[in-house]
């Protein structure tokens, strides 16, 4: 044994040493297998044409997914109250509109994203220096204070009956709003786009490494001289940002908002996306959230206590047999065909 | 000044009721996660499957208010065992994500399966005619519901002490709260010294929902909906510690009580305000380990 290793041993890490090489200079060029979720989003704007306002929903959903995989899936920050950041975004475009009329849709966009950003910097600087039960509960309670001021100010926000009846100019003062939502759909398609591709540069940067370094040891990461707090604060900024985005395109595309954007549940339902298609895969935002839109649509039209039992057996079936998600499912099936062609 | 002292009086009162219905329910929550630092949000579950239990139990089978309130305390106490067992404990060294997703799976499932069976009504309870109207206590009447669960609280906070401070019972669990492998290896089975908490906290959880229906009324999303105060009781006290959650339970009781009588718009702004106030400036809790 001994003898064999001595022999083997130069031989081997240099080969490992350059096939880990390889892999990190590869990691970040473009596969051809990521061009399917985009080709079947188009797709899908062919083929389902009356669904175009359910299909605007699924891409602002995929959004908000990925910003939560940016903290989530590659910082790994556990919060229970991103969907502040998302009701930020939401009631900027909204308030805009009602009250000071501020209806041109795409600085709507960048607006949101200002003001979500700001506020997920500030909140961010404070709560980021703690983890576990007392992250999850301060978290949590920023989201529910901001709606708790919500309606306090019910004057402003409309209260529980919401912001109704908004008007958005016509995009870039020529595509004007169609009823079924076709303009929606492309001009979400094409904010994800942009969002994702900036998502994607994050998380194969030097920052990304940092983040994943931190996830996975947060002591090391001290150790070795990385600004752990600035780091986690710039992340939960950007993603802070993008979440405001989504809740902007939310609030857009369906002409209303209302305060149940910062309920608990939609914190709870967009972890559950994320889980369910996969933390830290980039991709997995995208399954997840088309997923559980899907089946959410489907089933809880025939009935919402079999939805909501359903999803909480996914979740705990998740946890205990696929803890690395619908898109973790997927690399094993994939390995597993590699396997079986080679031997 | 009569009337405010007659309004602090009240919310002093009503205050203490709240908390004393905020201790009873959130003790097990803390005690187990102070013993396996497991984050449970399905202990709302097992309150509210307490309640529905203690609706059966009065309005179908006939049973009195308070030997029901008994009955299903035990009831859950028995069925969170497999629970526990098949489980939770697979995932006691898992991340807390992933705590918290199954537990989030199992109150979601526990919802529905209540809403199949009761629908998405709120339910009330009948009561016994010693605890309806008023009791007079000299200076001024108070209501009687409230003033059985101050004194309640007040009895299980007594034999809850004893049982910490003073059993064999007792000392094991604090050991193993302060130092689990320590414990372990002077030969305590903390395996099962927490199946035994965990089961008498779901109880006690339990015992709480079959209080609160008087007080909040009883749907399927009670779950969830107090489950975020619960939890706060625990984060604000300090994990594992019994003095803490009682402090945390009056803090925030009181404030929240407070609150709502003299800024009813406010409504629950105060309780999250003193939690974000209080964790930011002692991040474990009153009586937590940093």
């Amino acid at each position: 044994m001994a003898v064999s290793n001595t022999m083997t041993a130069p031989a081997k890490p240099a080969a490992s040493r350059e096939e880990a090489a390889s892999f990190l200079i590869k990691r970040h060029r473009f596969r051809a297998a990521e061009a399917l979720p985009w080709l079947i989003a188009i797709a899908v704007y062919f083929i389902f044409p009356d669904r175009m306002t359910f299909g605007s929903q699924v891409l602002v959903m995929i959004m908000f997914a990925l910003s939560l995989d940016l903290i989530l899936g590659y910082a790994g920050i556990v919060t229970l109250g991103h969907a502040a950041f998302f009701g930020i975004g939401a009631y900027t475009v909204g308030l805009g509109a009602a009250k000071l009329g501020w209806t041109e849709p795409v600085s709507g966009l960048f607006a949101a994203a200002i003001v979500a950003g700001l506020v997920g910097f500030m909140t961010g600087w404070f709560l980021l220096r703690y983890r576990g039960l007392t992250l999850l509960m301060l978290t949590l309670a920023t989201a529910i204070m901001l709606q708790e001021a919500g309606n306090l100010r019910s004057d402003l926000s409309g209260g529980y009956d919401g912001l109704p009846g908004l008007t958005f100019d016509p995009l870039f003062g020529k595509f004007d709003y169609d009823l079924y939502g076709h303009t929606y759909y492309i001009y979400a398609l094409v904010a994800l786009a942009v969002v994702f591709y900036v998502v994607r540069r994050i998380v194969y940067s030097p920052f990304g490494a940092a983040l994943t370094g931190i996830r996975e040891n947060v002591r090391r990461m001290h150790a070795i001289g990385s600004p752990v707090h600035g780091r986690l604060v710039m992340v939960y900024t950007i993603a802070a940002a993008i979440a405001g985005i989504a809740g902007a395109l939310f609030t857009q595309t369906n002409a209303y908002v209302t305060l149940t954007v910062f309920d608990f549940d939609n914190s709870a339902k967009v972890m559950v996306m994320l889980i369910l298609g996969g933390t830290g895969r980039l991709y997995g935002a995208f399954l997840g959230a088309a997923v559980y839109m899907i089946l959410e649509d489907h089933l809880s039209k025939l009935s919402p206590t079999f939805w909501q039992f359903g999803i909480g057996l996914l979740l705990v079936l998740a946890v205990l047999f696929a803890r690395r998600g619908l898109m973790g499912l997927i690399e094993d099936a994939a390995k597993f065909v590699a396997k079986r062609r080679q031997s | 000044m009569p009337h405010v002292a007659n309004i602090a009086v009240s919310i002093l009162f009503d205050g203490l009721a709240y908390a004393m219905f905020l201790f009873i329910t959130s003790v097990g929550l803390s005690v187990t996660m102070g013993l396996m630092n497991f984050v449970n949000l399905a202990h709302g579950a097992f309150a509210m499957a307490g309640g529905y239990i203690v609706v059966t139990l009065t309005r179908t089978l006939g049973i009195d208010f308070v030997p029901s309130l008994i009955i299903a305390s035990v009831l859950v106490g028995i069925i969170s065992i497999p629970f526990e067992r098949g489980l939770y404990r697979r995932l006691y060294k898992a991340t807390d994500l992933e705590q918290v997703l199954l537990t989030i799976g199992l109150a979601f499932m526990a919802i529905a399966t209540f809403t199949y069976f009761y629908g998405p009504i709120p339910k009330s309870v009948p009561l016994p005619t010693w605890l309806q109207g008023d009791i007079n206590l000299g200076f001024r009447a108070f209501p009687s519901y409230r003033a059985f669960l101050i004194v309640l609280g007040v009895i299980l906070i007594v034999v809850l002490w004893y049982v910490f401070e003073r059993t064999n019972i007792g000392a094991k669990i604090r050991a193993a709260v302060d130092n689990r492998r320590m414990a372990e290896s002077v030969g305590i089975n903390v395996d099962r010294l927490f199946t035994l908490t965990f089961a008498v906290g779901s109880g006690l959880a339990a015992l709480g929902g079959g209080l609160a229906i008087q007080l909040f009324g009883l749907t399927p999303y009670f779950a969830v909906l107090y489950l975020v105060l619960f939890l706060i009781v625990v984060a604000v006290g300090g994990l594992g510690s019994l003095k803490g959650t009682l402090l945390a339970a009056l803090v925030l009781g009181v404030f929240d009580t407070a609150g709502k009588y003299l800024f009813a718009d406010a409504g629950g702004f105060f309780i999250y305000a003193v939690t974000v106030v209080v964790l930011l400036i002692k991040p474990a809790g009153f009586y937590g380990r940093e």
